[in-house]
């Protein structure tokens, strides 16, 4: 780039092209007046104080250019008249009340009214009349008219940076005013609740609600989803009192979801735990830790292999949940190790390794805007994964094409799209039919397929049998749209395929995911910056979970456990018991253990063959790390039940959950921000957490408390002093976690495989190579449908999915502005289903499964296709979980078929059941 | 959102179909959604904003700065006021006062029943018998005073009161 020499108020200066004549002072330490301006966002050239003389023409400077010679006068009579005007027009629309107002000592109109200097009877003169309303409606952001200088930051924020558009500038003249749509209040409008407009606007008009100045801050990470978004969290005092991007991430660049911004308030809840509690003649009584301890270790210690069962938290840290994992098989003597992630990603992270030998996100989070093309299926990242959602908008808005498979109209469908509205379940016949235009166009990357997969041909004997008008027939999706997304997939590189609970919450989920990485395969979409697949993990640390072996089939670092040498290639990866029993010092179990479903409905159908078919329920104590399995697990009646039965259970959480309610002994624990740590997020990136604040009571960090335990077992091994050295044992004994360290963690941003201390770690997976299997492997694809489909008595299908301001059952369930902004369970129904059986919107209606019923609203709308259904998960009130089935699950992820689960939805005239759930 | 139902999503349809869904097309959509249902209802303006592509607030913004759009619906009888210069001279400011008071609405507003809506406009082209007000763009009444203002509603609304044609009601100077 070239550089240009200009002059400014005689000082000769040398920036870089292509800046503008504002930059150019500011970073050379000159002020000019600006308040419209700002680092982020395009220039607009709206307050008109930035006005400069260049060459004797009045110039405005944020929009100018600097240009070779310029000579710029920043402060000529004629500008300051200008300026003054500019200044005293703005003064005159605002409420000057500055000693109450939240943005004291941090207003832009402040520091430009002092340079320009106003008068005190000026001032007096220019006093606005009228005050206007204030919009006190969204429980985040209050909006104060009287204090808007009309620069647009909030609306330039909304539009480019949020990609919402949620306001603008309506009306004219002097009655001009940022508005919603319709001048609604806030709360009603498009806004996504993001806070970036709060923390750009220069004046108090957007301010956070009862915000407090921290007084010291730490960095750390975000704990909802596994975006793993940058924060720092302010503290005052012992609390919590706020967050804000961090500026310097490079996933999330300082942006911040509505959750990670204002969902941190569930830290401070009275609610938490803060002593041990132990259960005596059914109610739970306050313990020290020591009687609490010494009661977990004498009852576990009478459960050992398939009496036992440990349930590994996604929320934790890595070193938690590889204490968790190692608990269970050196103390508990267990394979029967679970975690969320098999009810959810499961299926991709199983179904991959034998397909690309790894299911990590192939790329980093920043390079999503260097793809040329995403196909988005069975997901919906605006709501559930944002910070993505925002760069898949970015990219989508500078000209990248976007395809998006779903039931469902996503936000994302805001923006120009393919949309292939398909019936749920039957992804892999839709991705079946977009494989079979690609290799009959000839639009495959013949030289990729040759040189860097095998068994291409048996894949292509699969799709002979298979026909565009059978994926037609199957999916609902016209032949022509299939044909249009698979030329726009193939013709557009890199690509990028994002997928999430749509794809994989199936007892067939692995065909879904196999049919998504064949295409990515098929067009040469590996090993590229911006292209491949991105799995997107819905835990902050499920991703962590998976990699630290928190599962029945394998160790830390994904080495195999006896009886998982699953695929023919993978005998060369033999099973890594002895490794494991040699540096863990103790006879780790031979057989295979049970995951999530199969733990409490061990009849569950699909996965382990027929021996695994038909077990009798042995796990007899559970030992349960922050996971509400009683509204997490699909058919959640059998969790109640085997809990109910089972001997011993202690759970191990921040809250009092419904899973907590039945434990016999309760372990207070330490949040995110109350521990050392490490998080990995989606791709694959492990981040630092720091500890923030002490945790409330006697709450304490899990990995101490898991240590404490074996501890008291007698089991050696479990001495940790900090987290630090529970991740230099990681770094030891799990290869791809060989390089991390505190130390280097401290500055450096690295992504697995990390091999060693001088690996720099692997931002783009595949490269030359893929992952363990070295070369990619095709499979033969078939298209299974869903077990169970609508009938008579059950017509629609009913699908799961989350809101945009809750994460689950807990946390934000904390929060009272989340729980405004999202405060009850809600059915989304096609209007013309809706119409059939007389229903509108907001009526009280049951939902009725062939498992149970429970009551909930209708919401009609348009956005989601006749036939299906969509409801959230979030609400214990209404637990959709007691409608879902789990009898049948993936044959290799184990993952239940949540997300195709036929119901009948009928009206009912009571106004509300409280938490009912019928059997 | 009520005043929009199923079957108006058809007339979109029709509406739209003249149109490539381009964001510079908005105005002229806007233009043919408000000559059907006689201003711009929310729904409306919603399926508008998703047809070019553009954010809601956008639609708003655009129609909200043009005084040609109106937001709610006119009553069945709607009178516009004429505010020219001659009309403004001649007292169009009190033929408007008396007439909001009557009516008991603002200018751009509605009456609850439907029936009246009142708008403020520039010349309305008949300078010669200001000051003037139009109805429904057809029926002008001019050189009118405070008290003859009530001509242009008590006759209409005596109607629907006694469900009978009134006859005494003169008609200022109809033309």
């Amino acid at each position: 780039m070239q550089e240009v020499k200009l002059v400014i108020d005689n000082l000769e200066i040398t920036v870089q092209e292509g800046t503008t004549v504002l930059e150019a002072a500011l970073q050379n330490g000159i002020y000019i007046p600006h308040l419209c301006h700002h680092p982020d966002l395009k220039p607009a050239g709206i307050c008109r104080l930035c006005m400069v003389d260049a060459d004797g023409q009045m110039l405005v400077s944020c929009r100018a250019a600097a240009a070779e010679g310029m000579v710029v006068k920043t402060g000529t009579p004629a500008v300051e008249k200008v300026r003054r005007l500019a200044v005293e027009l703005l003064i005159a629309e605002h409420d000057a009340e500055c000693l109450t107002c939240g943005k004291n000592f941090n207003c832009k109109l402040q520091e430009v009214t002092r340079f320009v200097q106003i008068d005190r009877e000026r001032l007096q003169e220019l006093k606005a009349s009228e005050r206007k309303p204030v919009d006190n409606s969204h429980p985040f952001i209050t909006r104060d008219y009287n204090k808007c200088v009309l620069c647009g930051i909030c609306v330039r924020t909304c539009d480019e940076i949020q990609g919402a558009g949620a306001i603008d500038f309506a009306l004219r003249g002097y009655a001009t005013k940022i508005s919603t749509f319709g001048d609604n209040p806030l709360r009603e409008s498009a806004c996504e609740s993001c806070g970036e407009c709060v923390e750009r606007c220069p004046v108090g008009a957007l301010l956070p609600v009862g915000f407090q100045q921290p007084s010291r801050e730490v960095e750390t990470v975000c704990p909802f989803c596994g975006t793993g978004c940058g924060l720092f969290l302010g503290v005052r005092g012992d609390k919590l009192v706020s967050a804000r991007g961090n500026p310097r991430h490079t996933t999330n660049k300082g942006r911040l979801c509505v959750k990670g911004r204002f969902g941190w308030s569930f830290v401070n809840s009275p609610e938490r735990l803060q002593a041990p509690l132990i259960k005596k003649d059914g109610r739970f009584v306050e313990a020290g830790w020591d009687e609490a301890l010494d009661l977990v270790a004498g009852k576990l210690s009478q459960y050992r292999g398939e009496e036992a069962g440990v349930f590994a938290s996604a929320k934790t840290s890595n070193e938690e949940i590889y204490m968790a994992s190692k608990f269970a098989r050196v103390v508990l003597g267990t394979n029967n190790i679970a975690n969320v992630a098999h009810l959810c990603h499961a299926n991709t992270v199983r179904g991959l390794l034998p397909v690309t030998g790894s299911a990590g996100m192939t790329v980093p989070a920043w390079q999503i805007r260097e793809s040329a093309c995403f196909f988005v299926a069975g997901c919906n990242p605006t709501e559930a994964h944002p910070v993505i959602g925002l760069e898949i908008r970015k990219a989508v808005r500078e000209g990248a094409r976007l395809i998006i498979a779903n039931p469902k109209e996503i936000s994302l469908c805001r923006l120009p799209h393919l949309r292939l509205p398909l019936r749920p379940g039957t992804d892999a016949a839709l991705i079946m039919g977009m494989a079979k235009v690609i290799l009959d166009e000839g639009l495959l990357d013949e030289k990729f397929i040759a040189e860097r997969t095998i068994n291409f041909e048996a894949f292509k004997k699969s799709l002979e049998i298979f026909s565009l008008n059978e994926a037609e027939e199957v999916t609902g999706v016209s032949k022509d749209l299939i044909r249009e997304a698979a030329r726009v997939y193939a013709s557009s590189k890199p690509a990028l395929i994002f997928w999430a609970m749509g794809i994989t919450q199936h007892s067939h989920g692995h065909n879904n995911v196999w049919a998504l990485a064949h295409l990515a395969m098929m067009t040469g979409n590996y090993g590229k910056p911006g292209a491949g697949v991105a799995p997107l993990r819905g835990h902050n640390n499920v991703q962590g979970a998976t990699d630290m072996g928190a599962t029945p089939a394998w160790y830390p670092g994904y080495q195999l456990c006896p009886g998982y040498e699953l695929y023919p290639r993978f005998n060369k990866f033999s099973s890594s018991q002895e490794k494991f029993e040699k540096a863990w010092g103790y006879k780790l179990p031979d057989s295979p253990g049970l995951s999530t479903v199969k733990q409490f409905n061990v009849k569950a159908k699909g996965w382990g063959g027929a021996a695994m078919r038909d077990l009798q329920q042995k796990i007899k104590a559970w030992y349960i790390i922050g996971a509400d399995l009683v509204n997490g697990v699909a058919e959640s009646g059998h969790v109640r039940r085997s809990l109910e039965e089972a001997e011993f259970v202690v759970v191990q959480d921040i809250f009092l959950t419904e899973t907590a309610k039945m434990a016999d002994v309760v372990l207070p624990a330490a949040c995110f921000a109350e521990k050392d740590g490490t998080f990995t997020s989606t791709d694959r990136r492990v981040q630092r957490i720091h500890k923030v604040l002490e945790p409330p009571g006697k709450a304490k960090a899990d990995w101490w408390i898991t240590s404490e335990i074996a501890r008291r077992m007698e089991y050696s091994g479990f001495d940790f002093q900090n987290p630090g050295q529970i991740m230099d044992e990681i770094a030891s004994l799990v290869p791809i976690y060989g390089g991390i360290s505190y130390e280097r963690l401290k500055e450096e941003e690295l992504r697995w495989p990390c091999i060693d201390k001088n690996h720099p770690g692997t931002p783009v997976l595949h490269v030359d190579q893929f992952i363990k299997i070295e070369k990619a492997e095709f499979w033969p694809l078939e298209y299974i449908p869903s077990p169970e489909l609508p009938d008579e008595d059950f017509p629609l299908i009913m699908t799961t999915g989350r809101t945009l301001p809750h994460f689950h059952y807990n946390m934000t369930r904390k929060v009272e502005g989340l729980n405004k902004l999202c405060p009850e369970d809600f059915v989304e129904i096609n209007e013309i289903d809706a119409a059939d059986l007389h229903i509108q919107s907001g009526d009280n209606i049951k939902v009725i499964s062939r498992r149970g019923s429970v009551v909930s609203k209708a919401m009609v709308s348009n956005r989601i296709i006749p036939g299906v259904v969509f409801k959230t998960i979030h609400f214990i009130e209404s637990p959709t979980n007691m409608l879902t089935s789990s009898e049948f699950i993936d044959p290799m992820g184990t993952t239940p078929n949540t997300k195709v689960c036929p119901v009948r939805i009928e009206k009912v005239a009571i106004r509300k059941l409280e938490g009912l759930g019928e059997k | 959102m009520v005043d929009y139902e199923l079957k108006n999503r058809i007339i979109m349809k029709e509406i739209f179909s003249s149109f490539r869904g381009t964001e510079n097309e908005l105005i002229p959509i806007l233009q043919h959604v408000q000559e059907h249902f006689g201003y711009l209802p929310e729904s409306a303006m919603l399926e508008v904003a998703r047809f070019i592509s553009v954010s809601e607030s956008k639609v708003y913004a655009t129609a909200s700065f043009y005084s040609q759009f109106r937001f709610k619906a006119t009553g069945k009888k709607h009178i516009t006021v004429c505010q020219g210069t001659a009309c403004h001279v001649r007292g169009a400011g009190k033929i408007q006062d008396t007439l909001e008071r009557q009516l008991g609405i603002k200018e751009g507003e509605t009456t609850a029943d439907q029936e009246y809506s009142l708008e403020a406009v520039a010349c309305i082209g008949c300078c010669a018998l200001a000051p003037c007000i139009a109805v429904n763009n057809e029926t002008i009444y001019g050189r009118l005073t405070p008290q003859k203002v009530k001509v242009v509603h008590e006759p209409i609304r005596g109607e629907r009161k006694n469900g009978q044609k009134n006859h005494s009601g003169q008609p200022g100077n109809m033309l």
